[in-house]
């Protein structure tokens, strides 16, 4: 039978296959072993070393889009020109801090013909780490005890069942495990310095470190969910090993949260298991993680799936997913020609 | 006592926890003693079967087979108990 699949232009950002990865570079490997649709991918760049820009076998053409702080009209204003070009049908943001104006345009790309498959912007707020308290009581979720600082000086009134050490979290990124209140103070100079106020200072829970990714229609169904123990883990905490499990707690915990928030889009759960077995939820990432390959291995592939979602498909549930299934990362050194450096650094496309 | 069904053991003594992910080697008595278990056998005729097999003394062998039993529980590889 001769192969008649529809192909898509899908944009896709993220492309910094770094230390601590973004997600884009794993969601377009799984676009390209989509079986539902062909891809043409579109790289979005927010620097012009991102090593997604220079993977020509993967991105067909990358155009640099600013950043989430120059405003919801410049990136309208971006895409807008890039839509000319190229005509896109779907657009995958793949950072928490782009989303923000990604969920706002939507109904605007929409009438465009742009096409994304996002969480609300309720869903968006309420899972925030700065709410992660009210977010654990409302939906009846176990997560660490947290505070939200605004200014330096009230690390010295924390409450007093904090008990050292604790974990103070940017409000986006970054996280650091602090033993005493000098270890605050810098961590919390360091942290407010890149990404701004507030910080969050979060109990530190003993265990292991556990996540799940998963897919939620926006009903209340769970798409997909695969559970995946860190095996490798990275000084900035990141996975760099990780092995798909079975356990069935972290997929009913999973369920529990999609039907409630009604979540739409991909996501991460970020758990820590106890010595008395009991998950904290740590965080929730409001987009697929860098590891979402995994997904691809397991027999699950969230992202064709995500794009079906965006694209108004009606998209059944996945059965089943390999246990067992492990992704090891690895560092690559490609070779570029300094044309397409500048190219990409002057006329910000390649 | 009996090991978790869903626990995979292979030929070379390598453990797959597949609700933890955790993975552990053992040495070819102890994939023995697990195969048994597995199998559903009782720990008295483990012993038996170890003691027959191997040039060993009760008093050791019950020492040491308590202690493996001890860490297979704490890994949580058996399933009540």
């Amino acid at each position: 039978m001769a192969d008649h699949k529809r192909k898509l232009t899908i944009a896709v950002s993220g492309l910094n296959a770094i230390d601590s990865p973004g997600p884009g570079v794993a969601v377009i490997r799984a676009l390209r072993e989509a079986e539902s649709f062909d891809v043409r991918i579109i790289g979005l760049a927010y620097e012009s070393l991102e090593p997604g820009i220079f993977m020509h076998d993967l991105v067909d053409r990358t155009y640099q889009i600013p950043y989430p702080s120059a405003g919801i009209d410049a990136v309208f204003e971006r895409i807008d020109y890039i839509h000319s070009r190229e005509k896109l049908d779907v657009i995958i943001p793949n950072f928490d801090a782009e989303l923000y104006p990604f969920i706002r345009l939507e109904k605007r790309l929409k009438e465009m013909n742009i096409h994304m498959c996002l969480p609300t912007m309720e869903q968006f707020e309420e899972r925030h780490k700065v709410n992660l308290n009210e977010f654990g009581t409302r939906y009846n979720l176990k997560v660490p005890k947290s505070t939200v600082v605004h200014e330096l000086s009230s690390v010295y009134s924390l409450p007093s069942e904090f008990k050292y050490p604790v974990v103070v979290k940017g409000k986006y990124y970054d996280a650091s495990i602090c033993y005493n209140m000098e270890q605050i103070k810098t961590q919390f100079n360091k942290i407010t310095a890149k990404w701004g106020l507030p910080i969050i200072i979060q109990e530190f829970v003993h265990g292991s470190e556990f996540n799940v990714t998963g897919l939620g229609d926006g009903k209340g169904n769970t798409i997909s969910a695969i559970p995946m123990r860190k095996q490798y883990i990275t000084e900035k905490g990141k996975a760099w090993g990780g092995i798909s499990i079975s356990d069935k707690r972290m997929l009913e915990l999973t369920h529990s949260f999609i039907s409630q928030t009604k979540w739409k889009g991909g996501f991460e759960l970020e758990l820590m298991k106890d010595k008395n077995g009991e998950f904290y939820l740590l965080e929730i990432n409001p987009r697929m993680p860098a590891w979402i390959y995994l997904s691809v291995g397991v027999g699950q592939n969230i992202p064709e799936a995500l794009v079906r979602l965006a694209l108004g498909e009606d998209v059944k549930p996945f059965a089943e997913y390999r246990v067992g299934k492990m992704f090891v990362r690895f560092a690559w050194d490609m070779i570029v020609d300094m044309e397409e450096f500048q190219t990409i650094s002057t006329m910000g496309e390649l | 006592m009996k090991m978790k069904s869903n626990i995979a053991v292979s030929d070379s003594g390598f453990i797959f926890n597949p609700d933890t992910g955790e993975s552990f080697t053992v040495n070819p008595i102890g994939g023995l003693i697990i195969n048994q278990l597995k199998e559903g056998r009782e720990t008295q005729e483990i012993s038996r079967l170890i003691r027959d097999k191997y040039n060993v003394q009760f008093a050791t062998f019950e020492k040491d087979f308590d202690d493996f039993i001890g860490l297979l529980r704490n890994y949580s590889l058996i399933e009540n108990g």
